[in-house]
């Protein structure tokens, strides 16, 4: 039982690691690259959960990733000012809910507080996920991946097309995350440090939660569903049920890493919300292991960096199309796994035709 | 709205379900002959447009138009060969992702070689302004061209399925792999011809429509979303069903604009796909137990 | 009293009546054997009983109340646990852990109870896992908890699906073939095994094809062909019914 905690603290130690690393070599930029990383780490680990242990393709979570940065960009960014007359905005205002804070021009903006626009944002993502998991998830394999593909880019079109929230420029001069003792979440150059342990601390509070799950009850009935539903069905398991939550828990993962990532990166455009990038983030799952947290993360933390960092050059997005692939041709348990080496051998060895499974 | 503006919108509507129709027509020969949904369908067309534009700057129009198909057929077969044709029973899940990851990969390489921007073949007969007078509405002659060879294209493929020996060959592999195989039918050659087919399908579609919607490195993905959704909407595998459900969609997609904002268009297209997909998967035409015998 | 109740219960398939018009109880605390031949629609009626399927008409009453329409898990919640004809184990499980999914019903720990790992759910856990060992040790195959269950012996999985829908402490046990594939050693032992669980209280209804199985340990048997019953009645009575005997036989024999 605390070997499952035993990696989640090497991990830790790995992160810290990280850190000293960068301000022993006085190379403190990387640590930037790598705070975004952890946010779209955040994302991945929650697909994973989705894919491997629910048994579910989801194409289109970069749209709940979006949801979440967007509505979060919007409520701190809109000036309500206009709405100033109304009694429920005063009400809003004295609570705290609503704040005036100065822009960049010295005017006066009337925006919601980060806190409430984060909650709104993720409850928002949680509702769809919600309304429509019940229908998307009653769907097997093409009708699936083709559903949640639309979802990904109804979403896109809607960003992309709505004035409102910026059409093509997306939103910009989103304001910092206020956290207590005077941190904030934000990409000025002095909270670096704090801000790459606030990301990462939260990866490694999001993985604890995901691995509880998977040694508990629940994880061991996921287990079951995604082996054999229907024998899962008859020991009284509610599969239904228990995939909606599982899909709508990974798109709270996806929306609470958007809405995080924007304030860091103090704005959010449409090409978050575009299917290469639900793409991206399915092929990291593919290739970490489809049904391993621990390989996801690794293999994001990893890939995520090296693409932030321009080492695919113009052929980013290919990469990973091509990981996509490849993965699948030749190891589509993933790459991550105890029984790679037999299975390299395998592939250079005789042809058996193993049955495949998911 | 008058009755010129009414049938404008028609026209269009004809026309963008045309090009939806061909997709679907696409992914159907594919999916009867293997149950793959080929998620790269969209690049077929996508590559089509585009290899004929580059050609059409040193050969004449027909022969850069058939150059493109010819080459578009080509990548198609070995895409299947490369890919598809040596895995084992293969789980569904795999092979879209497979699919998916070709699309994106096909993509890339398609910025690399013709860079971001948006080409266009000339137009067939006439100008981009000319038109046609079509008791009493003026139509470009252009969606005469798409209407018109789509039709003879429809056409002579249900001739092949129906009535040359390889397509009911390609038939018989879609209705049961196993016993066509035991007639001497090489079920594996089957699919690869499937795959040349439906690229040299998608391709053409690409080269006539690209007059009037032009073709850019990425206008494969919104299509394939369409042209599925099309194929859906007539019964996954259901060909003929598919032109009436893309005139169906195309019309629809069409009128939108009336009440949305122009923006918004492809969500039109999706939310109906996510309507098919959720009260009635086997389409508008498509029975639940016919789906399964995968006729063309 | 009559744990079970069906009555009137049919299913069309296109154009074939795989069940039609079926009417039989299973009293509590016996051992009921349906017996038929292939296509007779055993299965079919077992996944009827246990929500797999929609019935097209007639009720099933269990433990008194209707459950027809309701879904698989909601029936197993009331009491009915079942094996499979295939054998369906969980993959990528241990047998033990395999047992315990059975546990599932009786238990509570839910997504945030899991997720933040809650002191109860350690107790609770403690709990289903002694349950499985001691489900394991009562069926023989103690010493097999951590082995992989699918790469277990044919004979040992099919126990170990036993055991599995024993965790559900059920009321009614459906067995869908459980001495399918089994050699006579193994049969012998499943009857014994069959016997034993009834014995504690639990009431059997199970489909086979093993006439020396059915024949020794059942106390009624209802008779299907093609989709009717065609007999229910004590073993003695069917071995002598003559419409059981020509559907079995046919024509000539009888």
């Amino acid at each position: 039982m605390a070997s499952k905690y035993s990696q989640i603290i090497l991990f830790s130690l790995l992160i810290a690691g990280i850190q000293v690393l960068t301000h022993v070599t006085d190379s403190s930029y990387h640590l930037t690259q790598l705070t975004m990383t952890a946010y779209y780490s955040l994302l991945v680990i929650g697909l994973c959960m989705l894919i491997g242990y629910a048994g579910q393709i989801s194409i289109g979570h970069a749209g709940f990733f979006a949801i979440g940065g967007y509505i979060s960009a919007f409520l701190t960014t809109h000036d309500f000012s206009a709405q100033k007359g109304l009694p429920i905005v005063g009400f809003l205002v004295k609570t705290g809910i609503m704040t005036r804070r100065p822009d960049l021009y010295g005017g006066d903006l009337l925006t919601v507080h980060p806190w409430t626009a984060c909650i709104l944002a993720v409850c928002t993502a949680l509702l769809i996920a919600f309304v429509i998991g019940g229908p998307v998830l009653k769907l097997r394999g093409h009708y699936l991946a083709m559903a949640t593909l639309g979802f990904g880019i109804i979403i896109y079109r809607i960003v992309l097309g709505t004035t409102l929230l910026g059409a093509a420029d997306g939103i910009t001069d989103v304001p910092a995350f206020g956290l207590p003792g005077g941190i904030e979440v934000s990409g000025k150059g002095a909270g670096r440090i704090a801000n790459y342990y606030i990301a990462w601390g939260t990866v490694v509070a999001g993985m604890t939660l995901l691995v509880n799950l998977i040694h508990s009850r629940v994880g061991r009935a996921l287990t079951a569903i995604h082996g054999a539903e229907d024998a899962a069905d008859a020991m009284g398991i509610d599969t239904a049920d228990y995939k909606l939550r599982i899909f709508v828990l990974s798109a709270g993962y996806a929306a609470l890493a958007g809405v995080l990532l924007t304030h860091y990166n103090g704005g959010i455009g449409p090409s978050e919300a575009s299917v290469i990038k639900s793409v991206r983030y399915v092929s990291i799952v593919a290739i970490g292991g489809m049904a391993s947290l621990w390989g996801a993360l690794i293999m994001s933390l990893l890939l995520n960096y090296l693409s932030l960092r321009g080492s695919f050059g113009t052929f980013d997005d290919a990469v990973f199309g091509a990981i996509l692939i490849l993965i699948m041709l030749f190891a589509p348990e993933g790459l991550l796994r105890k029984q790679i080496i037999g299975d390299v051998k395998a592939l250079f060895g005789r042809s058996a035709g193993r049955g495949e499974d998911q | 709205m008058n009755l010129e503006l009414l049938f404008q919108y028609i026209v269009a509507g004809i026309t963008y379900g045309t090009i939806y129709a061909v997709v679907a027509i696409g992914f159907n020969i594919i999916y009867n002959a293997t149950g793959i949904i080929n998620f790269a369908q969209g690049e077929f067309v996508m590559l089509g447009g585009m290899t004929a534009v580059t050609l059409s700057g040193f050969l004449p129009l027909p022969a850069a138009i058939l150059g493109a198909v010819i080459i578009t057929m080509m990548i198609g077969g070995l895409v299947e060969i490369v890919f598809i044709r040596w895995l084992k029973s293969p789980s569904v899940l795999r092979m879209i992702i497979i699919t998916i990851g070709l699309s994106i990969v096909i993509r890339e390489v398609a910025l690399h070689i013709w860079g971001e921007g948006v080409r266009a073949l000339p137009y067939f007969s006439g100008t981009s302004v000319s038109s046609i007078n079509l008791w009493g509405v003026f139509i470009s002659p252009q969606v005469l061209w798409v209407i018109g060879i789509s039709s003879v294209m429809v056409f002579f493929l249900s001739l092949f399925f129906n009535y040359t020996l390889t397509g009911r060959q390609m038939r018989a592999c879609a209705a049961n792999r196993d016993a066509a195989r035991l007639c001497g039918i090489n079920a594996g050659n089957m699919v690869t011809l499937s795959f040349m087919l439906s690229a040299a399908i998608g391709a053409l579609g690409g080269c006539i429509v690209s007059p009037i919607t032009y073709v850019q490195y990425d206008s494969g993905t919104p299509l394939a979303i369409k042209g599925f959704t099309v194929a859906i909407l007539g019964g996954l595998g259901n060909s003929t069903a598919a032109v009436a459900a893309g005139m169906i969609l195309g019309i629809l997609e069409s009128f939108s604009i009336w009440v949305l904002p122009a923006a918004y268009k492809d969500v039109v297209s999706i939310t109906i796909l996510l309507a098919i997909l959720f009260i009635r998967p086997s389409g508008i035409f498509g029975d639940a137990e016919a789906a399964r015998l995968k006729e063309y | 009293m009559n744990l079970l109740s069906v009555e009137g219960l049919s299913k069309r398939f296109g154009g074939l009546q795989a069940v039609g018009d079926v009417t039989f109880s299973v009293p509590e605390g016996s051992i009921k054997a349906l017996i038929g031949p292939n296509g007779a629609g055993k299965t079919t009626l077992f996944n009827l009983i246990s929500g797999v399927i929609p019935s097209d008409s007639g009720t099933i009453i269990f433990r008194g109340q209707a459950v027809q329409g309701l879904r698989p898990w909601q029936i197993a919640g009331r009491g009915m646990a079942r094996t499979f004809q295939h054998i369906r184990l969980f993959p990528k499980m241990t047998a033990l852990e395999n047992i315990m999914i059975g546990r599932h019903t009786h238990s509570r720990a839910g997504f945030i109870a899991g997720m933040l790992n809650l002191p109860f759910t350690w107790k609770e856990e403690r709990a289903i896992r002694e349950k499985g060992l001691a489900i394991m040790e009562f069926l023989g195959i103690s010493g097999l908890e951590n082995s992989d269950a699918t790469s277990l012996a044919y004979g040992q999985q099919r126990i170990l699906e036993l055991g599995r829908a024993l965790a559900c402490e059920p009321k009614l046990l459906l067995l869908d073939e459980p001495a399918a594939g089994l050699n006579m050693r193994e049969t012998a032992e499943m009857a014994r095994l069959v016997t034993r669980i009834r014995d504690t209280g639990i009431t059997v209804l199970l489909v086979e094809h093993d006439m020396s199985l059915v024949m020794n340990i059942s106390d009624e048997i209802i008779v299907l062909s093609y989709g009717q019953k065609i007999a229910d009645d004590k073993p003695l009575a069917i071995q002598k019914n003559l419409e059981v005997i020509r559907v079995y036989l046919g024509e000539e024999d009888a």
